[in-house]
């Protein structure tokens, strides 16, 4: 096997050939992703907004479960690296005639793929996935289940570095629907693999993972307390299609008790920023005043979220 | 440790910024490919009075050695902080050999705009040539081994010296 039995995202020589999650990629790994995606940030003001990186190369969006902002930027990121992208909404497609996702994949790969965007509903397609493709070539986790979604994690720690600089300084609270989120394992993972020293996850015992501790965060059922005197707020969309009714009484609830409100805010530290993943549920986990309020950075995130996904692309595809 | 068999990179620096200096004016876009080539494009920006800021280069993503060797690590980024369109450029780069590096410069450099013009200036031009490229303005022409490398440093009082390296 030539990919490194350990941890199969990394080749033999320790390079990412896959990112299926930052779970444990070395700090070195990340820095080199966050540090080129700086470089591709300036290309987006230029005339000509693309780079010849990837010509003649073809990536495959292949979207297992419905998502327009994540392959709409994996689009970008990748046509902005000349390559050739062909999107694939898979449940409307084969799945539905019965075709298994390896049946799905080799067929495409039979048509030359060089590198597949996966997102899928089950933790572990995106590996399944990885384990049957060929040397050449690539498979990026854009989502799967409740598992990961490195390239989202990646990009908020792209916005936190952006605006704070140095993490071993930094206070971070996230905050909500942690149970159910991809997003918020991948922030935690990366967040303790940069040297944050005080990750705080807010939430109600219903949306908490049990056991969450372990991963090395401190837990607050009250949100008020939990806010005080962070660096960075990351708020997390509350999962309504995934929920069946039990975990909350009401989303009004909810917003009373988890929903970051101005004054809930000011117990952060005045120059705190605010960072949500999208889509927002206005008025459910974040009040329409904060989040296009003067510490919101939601939508550099989106910003970021391409020069993430062409610095990630870029690298593998080297590799 | 042995005398540094090469030519004394300040020297040769003020010997480049006299040629170049019949031929530049203030508004010349002057653009240094990373590393060495925008610690020399400083120096003559400043010691040639351009008034045009300062432009710089890392063409790792224009490279043509990608699909082989991958991307670099520590990529800079790239900057042109004035209006290519109708500017008269000059390259700065601090060892021209194959030519590969400026032809990526050069197509790079098309991404912001239509240049007027595009000259090459470098410290030092080693030979051995695989595309039709030639500089404008040299400090200095030699003849290296094939295996052996020309490095620009600089010490921490911006004293510019060229180190041979074994390959």
């Amino acid at each position: 096997m030539w990919l490194n039995p350990a941890n199969p995202q990394l080749n033999k020589n320790g390079e990412l050939h896959h990112l299926l999650s930052l779970e444990g990629l070395p700090a070195e790994v990340l820095r080199q992703i966050l540090d080129t995606a700086t470089s591709f940030v300036g290309i987006t003001q230029r005339e000509v907004k693309k780079v010849p990186l990837l010509r003649g190369k073809a990536v495959f969006n292949l979207f297992f479960e419905p998502s327009t902002r994540t392959r709409t930027t994996f689009e970008i990121a990748a046509k902005r690296l000349s390559a050739d992208v062909i999107n694939l909404a898979i449940n409307v497609s084969s799945q539905s005639k019965g075709e298994t996702v390896l049946d799905t994949v080799a067929n495409l790969a039979a048509m030359q793929a060089d590198m597949f965007i996966v997102r899928h509903a089950a933790s572990g397609a995106p590996y399944l996935i990885a384990r049957h493709v060929g040397p050449d070539i690539h498979v990026i986790n854009a989502g799967d289940g409740r598992h990961a979604h490195p390239t989202q994690g990646l990009l908020d720690m792209y916005t936190i570095r952006h605006y704070k600089g140095d993490f071993t300084k930094l206070r971070v609270a996230i905050v909500g629907d942690v149970l159910h989120s991809r997003v918020a394992r991948s922030q935690i993972h990366a967040l303790t693999t940069l040297g944050c020293p005080e990750i705080r996850v807010i939430g109600p015992r219903t949306l908490l993972p049990v056991a969450v501790e372990r991963l090395g965060v401190q837990v607050h059922y009250d949100m008020r307390e939990g806010l005080k005197d962070v660096d960075v707020v990351m708020m997390l969309r509350l999962q309504n299609e995934r929920m069946n009714g039990a975990l909350l009484p009401s989303a009004q609830e909810f917003y009373k008790y988890y929903g970051l409100t101005e004054d809930k805010l000011d117990l952060a530290k005045p120059d705190a920023i605010v960072l949500h993943p999208g889509p927002m549920n206005r008025g459910v986990e974040i009040d329409s005043s904060v989040a296009d309020g003067r510490q919101s950075v939601i939508l550099p995130q989106v910003t970021f979220g391409i020069a993430i996904r062409m610095a990630v692309m870029s690298i593998l595809a080297g590799n | 440790m042995p005398a540094n068999p090469l030519p004394d990179a300040e020297q040769l620096l003020a010997s480049l910024t006299d040629r170049m200096r019949p031929v530049v004016g203030p508004d010349t876009g002057l653009v240094g490919i990373h590393t060495g080539g925008v610690w020399l494009a400083e120096r003559l920006h400043k010691s040639l009075g351009i008034t045009l800021p300062l432009g710089t280069l890392d063409v790792s993503f224009y490279r043509d050695d990608f699909s082989r060797k991958g991307l670099r690590r520590n990529v800079k980024s790239s900057d042109i902080p004035f209006d290519i369109d109708g500017c008269a450029v000059v390259i700065v780069d601090d060892v021209l050999y194959t030519g590969r590096t400026i032809r990526a410069a050069m197509n790079e450099l098309f991404d912001y705009g239509r240049p007027a013009s595009i000259r090459l200036a470098a410290l030092v031009d080693r030979g051995g040539r695989e595309l039709p490229i030639s500089a404008d303005f040299v400090g200095a022409a030699m003849t290296v081994a094939a295996g052996e490398n020309i490095e620009l440093t600089r010490d921490a009082n911006n004293r510019l010296a060229l180190q041979l390296e074994k390959g």
